[in-house]
């Protein structure tokens, strides 16, 4: 089953369906890095309202997506995580340390477009893919 | 619904497959949505160890009635490896293959009960429980 994922403006948003799996999983990751280069995109939303289990595999994946994209010069912010996931999360010891994440779409939207827009507003930003790592996403968690 | 289930796990699909079918069976049994994530999640965690370390397994998903107390009883079990130190593998962030290493002792913590056998060799078997909250 494929992630749709959406361009809308400088950002791609990845709406994660209720059951995928593992490999799944590993070819959203693949999908992302790629549009993000290619598209030149600011930031990245994960969308997984509707994921039914957010495992140790699922954890690392969205990880390594936010580290990666990271790396390319695009934040990307987690939205969705109902009550039910985040509950179980903590109970299996997970965390997304290092990861934005922000309660819906309409809120992830809004904490990219703070993030961004300074930069779009002066123009030519001297920043490129390869600068300094900007606040959140680079923090590596602990393994 | 039959009360007793046997699902074969030999690939990631199968993972699903498994943790679908164990959160319809506690849908039957009466549990909240919070306990039915914790229960497909654990099942997410045995399965892949199974599909990781020992290619190939089986879970058992059991509806129970003990004294007044209803549950789940999911069983996984398979004849890979086996695991040479439990205690070892029982710990947050000990991993043979690069993970986290947090399935294990997360599932512990998702469930209510929890019990493992394994011998090198041999193979694994895990037996989880979770009991409704009367
Ligand atoms: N069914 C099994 N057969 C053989 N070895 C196993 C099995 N399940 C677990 N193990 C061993 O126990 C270790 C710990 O397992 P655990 O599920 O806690 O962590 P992990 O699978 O390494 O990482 P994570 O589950 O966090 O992605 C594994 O690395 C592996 O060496
Ligand atoms: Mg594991």
């Amino acid at each position: 089953m494929d992630v749709p994922v959406l361009k809308q403006g400088p950002f791609l948003i990845a709406t994660v369906q209720s059951a995928l799996t593992d490999a799944d999983l590993a070819q959203m990751r693949r999908l992302l890095i790629e549009q993000v280069g290619k598209f030149r995109s600011r930031g990245v939303i994960v969308d997984v309202t509707a994921v039914d289990v957010l495992d140790s595999y699922a954890c690392r994946t969205l990880r390594d997506i936010a580290h990666m994209t990271g790396f390319r010069g695009a934040a990307t912010v987690i939205v969705g995580i109902h009550p039910e996931l985040a509950f179980t999360m903590v109970q299996l010891g997970l965390s997304l340390e290092g990861v934005a994440t922000a309660l819906d779409l309409e809120e992830g939207l809004a904490y990219l477009n703070a993030r961004t827009r300074p930069t779009i507003a002066r123009g030519n930003s001297p920043r490129n893919s390869a600068g300094p790592p900007r606040n959140g996403t680079h923090t590596r968690g602990k393994r | 619904m039959a009360s007793a289930e046997r699902i074969g796990i030999r690939s990631d699909r199968d993972i699903l497959l498994a943790r679908q079918r164990g959160r319809e069976l506690g849908r039957s049994v009466g549990f909240v949505a919070t306990d039915l994530t914790l229960i497909a999640t654990a099942i997410s965690e045995l399965a892949r160890n199974i599909v990781l370390y020992a290619r190939e397994g089986v879970i058992e998903l059991r509806v129970v009635t003990e004294d007044s107390h209803r549950g789940l009883v999911i069983v996984a079990r398979d004849h890979g490896p086996g695991i040479v130190d439990v205690n070892r593998a029982m710990q947050d962030g000990y991993s043979t293959s690069g993970g986290l290493g947090l399935g294990l002792p997360g599932v512990k913590r998702l469930m209510d009960g929890f019990e493992i056998h394994s011998r090198a060799g041999r193979g694994t078997t895990v037996q989880i429980a979770k009991w409704l909250r009367t």
